[in-house]
């Protein structure tokens, strides 16, 4: 059966906390606090992008597999933030691991739906036979608009998965997505930061598509949420993942694994995808993971994973997803993270 | 091959020249030297010149110039090897007239400095490096020389004072000197509160950016002994190449071309290092003073910090070193320091050096190096 | 100025770390050299750096070349990788206080520098503490 071979995750080690960007714009923190159940953020390097994340997740998740990277028919990153208009980000990816010249590629993007996407197609790609690995990635360094709701919450991460038949440590039992045309998030060419609807980003966005397809899916699969071991959702905030899951039907102790939002931020592409690596890290063979991502514009992919027994063999090989995020971390200061994130630019 | 002497000099006040183009300076210095030489007509010129073609956009200055100076359509070469460029020219002209080709040689090095801005003549002093695998990274000169002194410090123990009293030696020394750039004294604490530039180098460990021109006239020695001057010889010439690239030498803290080209200078000259009575070295930066006295053997492997501190290399020590002020004091105009080094050996040797003046010295070495050490050119000169 | 061709033709060193081998002497050469300055042999074998070592000497640059004016003051090292190849590159997530010679770092993919607002983007190799 096709499913996840490897997997790897990559998160900056900068942090901003939530009461430091309020200071700044004279903000309320505490409620802001609560009101997304966040307290800090990831924040990339100057010298950190898309490219540079998904390099590091994809080395991560080929150490733990450890297939020859030329095997690699595929290779799709999945972001909002891909470092050039014009030109690929997936082909600096394919170099780095050595997947060329025989390799497909190209650059996926649907808000914070990307990453979910390539996988999605390479999962394909390796059941019609057509090529023996593929690599998808989510990654982002999203901005939000300065003083913006989402100042607070667009942070910067990389997941990615490595497909296919042979040696499987998570088989993908379904797919489905759910799409539709809804305007809730957006960015035109040639703006710097993007427009959001307010309150039109919850129901009729966001927890419309995600109950959609996790709907979607359980239907599709007979199956229900106390069937799943473990279910992680896009994490826009700290709330959605707990309401979503409520109205569904899935406890909070089958959200939590995979919930990294409170310290990480929203790493948009990489946001349910990081969700899934947090939870290989630490699931048995067996369990079953639920995966619904979202992206703006709008839609929902599901996946439905079976842990095999294999899952212990590559698992130490590269760093796990909560180390990556609780471990040597640098909080910056507003200025620094205006700096960091081109807020500000040095004049030369 | 005959012997070859020095019979003339030329240099003007170095500095930022705001008035003088590139051909003006040379041609100034140029017939000093002439004149100095008393002669009207050469028979070959060198010009050292790093990168005139990135300072003032000019290449082709060898014909530029030696149209300029009048001397068309003598044959005339720019050549370049960074920093020691000036040496290089040296040992060139020194060959030529050596073999019997020409007789009368102008030896001369120019840079131009002060027409780009500063980032622009970053840019241009750092294409000395390894452009792909270090200039590439973001490392800059006084970086490189940066992590000399630090394993320098690390490995022999030499301290941040130490590399504070090059400086101080060279600026009394430059204070002496009417022509240099900075000739006004500065303290050890001026050093180590200078604004730092690549850790643990300060603004005032590094040689400024200078205009400035050095000229000598070459001859064989019989020419020299119908002067009424004492006749300077030379009577060694070495020069040798490493790796660019920092990283690739086997001891960072080691400038092993320097130690090549001083050692088949001293084979040539048939001198030891303790023969030697006065230096002229490559200070670009303060720790480059310190690791080339070493690499001279005029002093022990790691001990050149210690031997400035006792004062060894000063003035009225026993082996003065940079009694013109060096690079520090002095200027350094890329491409004319190798030639305004052998200036001041010139001038010292023929009793000349005014409040510089060293007490009877009769043998001059000068040491002039291109990038980290990447290539050196060291000269003995003897007087008769 | 870095011209696209220029970069481009770098990439298997600054993306894969790809050197040689010298099939006499078995020094090893990054970037790939044509013939061993060691032993004068023309024949050598492909290879791969590895990606850990340690610092040997590092600086930290507080006044830049004009391209990496944004990143100052930022560290560079010399770095012994465990083959004993010396590797010149930025130290990065490493506070200044905590850099030393024999510190262990490990190599990570990352952006080197942008030329300008609209040339290209230049990616490599720098150190993270291991």
């Amino acid at each position: 059966m096709e499913g996840i071979v490897g997997y790897g995750a990559y998160i900056p080690r900068n942090r901003i906390k939530v009461e430091e960007i309020a200071k700044v714009w004279g903000a309320d923190a505490p409620s802001y606090k609560r009101g997304l159940m966040l307290e800090e953020k990831s924040v990339p390097s100057p010298d950190q992008d898309t490219i540079t994340m998904s390099v590091e997740a994809a080395k991560n998740a080929l150490k733990r597999c450890l297939i020859n990277p030329k095997e690699i028919g595929a290779v799709y990153i999945g972001s909002e933030s891909h470092p050039y208009a014009v030109k690929p980000s997936g082909t600096v990816l394919a170099e780095a691991l050595g997947a060329t010249p025989e390799v497909h590629t190209a650059d996926l993007e649907f808000a914070c739906k990307a990453g979910t996407e390539g996988m999605y197609v390479v999962l394909n790609l390796v059941k019609t036979g057509d090529i023996k690995y593929g690599l998808a990635v989510g990654a982002d360094t999203s901005q939000g608009a300065p003083g913006d709701a989402l100042e607070y919450s667009a942070a910067a991460g990389a997941a990615a998965f490595i497909f296919g038949r042979e040696n499987v440590i998570a088989n993908a039992l379904d797919t489905y997505s759910y799409t539709t045309d809804t305007p809730d998030f957006w960015r035109r060419e040639y703006q710097y930061y993007p427009q959001h609807g307010g309150r039109f980003t919850g129901d009729p966005a966001y927890f419309k598509h995600v109950v959609g397809a996790a709907k979607g899916i359980m239907d599709k699969a007979g199956m229900k949420p106390s069937d799943f071991d473990y279910v992680t959702f896009h994490q826009p905030n700290g709330k959605f993942p707990f309401r979503v899951g409520k109205m569904l039907g899935f406890e909070k102790k089958q959200i939590e694994t995979g919930w990294l939002v409170n310290k990480l931020g929203n790493t948009y592409s990489g946001s349910s995808p990081l969700g899934l690596t947090a939870i290989l890290d630490v699931a048995k063979p067996g369990d079953k993971i639920l995966i619904v991502s979202y992206g703006s514009g709008a839609g929902s992919d599901a996946f439905i994973f079976e842990v095999t027994k294999r899952i212990d063999k590559g698992r130490d090989l590269a760093p796990k997803t909560r180390e990556l995020l609780d471990n040597n971390k640098c909080y910056l200061e507003y200025g620094e993270y205006a700096k960091f994130r081109q807020k500000i630019k040095k004049a030369i | 091959m005959r012997d070859v002497a020095v019979i003339g000099v030329g240099m003007t006040k170095w500095g930022e020249l705001w008035e003088k183009s590139l051909r003006t300076i040379f041609v100034e210095t140029a017939l000093l030297a002439l004149d100095d030489a008393g002669v009207d007509k050469i028979d070959s010129m060198y010009v050292g010149s790093m990168s005139s073609g990135l300072f003032v956009g000019q290449e082709h200055i060898a014909s530029l110039l030696a149209d300029y100076l009048g001397q068309a359509p003598v044959p005339s070469a720019r050549v370049e090897t960074a920093c020691a460029s000036g040496g290089l020219a040296l040992r060139l002209g020194f060959m030529e007239v050596a073999s019997g080709m020409s007789d009368v040689v102008l030896v001369s090095g120019i840079e131009k400095m002060t027409d780009v801005n500063g980032y622009e003549a970053t840019y241009a002093l750092g294409t000395a490096a390894d452009q792909e695998y270090e200039g590439y990274h973001g490392i800059t000169f006084p970086g490189l020389y940066a992590l000399i002194a630090r394993a320098h410090m690390e490995k022999y123990g030499t301290t941040r004072e130490q590399l504070a009293l090059v400086a101080v030696k060279n600026h009394l020394n430059g204070s002496k000197n009417p022509l240099a750039q900075y000739p006004f004294r500065i303290t050890v604490d001026s050093v180590l509160n200078s604004v730092m530039v690549a850790d643990p180098l300060r603004i005032l460990d590094c040689s400024p950016i200078t205009d400035g021109a050095a000229a000598v006239i070459l001859c064989p020695i019989e020419m020299a002994r119908k002067m009424n001057k004492p006749v300077v010889k030379i009577i060694g010439s070495g020069h040798a190449t490493d790796s660019i690239a920092l990283s690739s030498r086997k001891d960072i803290t080691w400038l092993e071309a320097t130690y090549q080209a001083g050692k088949r200078a001293y084979a040539m000259a048939n001198k030891k290092p303790k023969d030697i009575d006065i230096l002229e070295v490559h200070d670009c930066f303060t720790i480059a003073e310190i690791c080339v006295i070493e690499a001279l053997g005029i002093v022990e492997k790691g001990k050149g910090g210690e031997a400035t501190e006792d004062e060894i290399t000063y003035l009225e020590g026993k082996i003065p070193v940079n009694t013109s002020g060096g690079l520090k004091a002095k200027g350094h105009p890329v491409g004319a320091t190798g030639v305004a080094q052998v200036i001041e050996i010139v001038k010292q040797l023929q009793g000349e050096a005014g409040k510089r003046q060293v007490k009877d010295p009769r043998i001059g070495m000068a040491q002039n190096m291109g990038g980290s050490g990447g290539s050196t050119l060291v000269h003995i000169f003897e007087r008769e | 100025m870095t011209s696209p061709s220029r970069y481009w033709r770098e990439i298997p060193q600054r993306y894969r770390l790809e050197a040689n081998k010298c099939k006499k002497c078995g020094l090893v050469f990054f970037p790939p050299r044509l013939i061993c300055p060691q032993c004068q042999n023309r024949e050598f074998e492909e290879t791969k750096l590895a990606e850990k070592g340690k610092v040997l000497t590092f600086t930290i640059i507080r006044v830049p070349p004009q391209q990496f004016v944004d990143q100052a003051p930022y560290a560079v090292g010399i770095v012994e990788l465990d083959d004993g190849v010396k590797l010149t590159g930025q130290i990065v997530d490493c506070d200044f206080e905590d850099l030393k010679i024999g510190k262990r770092v490990k190599i990570e993919f990352r952006k080197i520098f942008a030329e300008g607002e609209a040339g290209i983007l230049c990616y490599g190799y720098k150190f993270v503490p291991e």
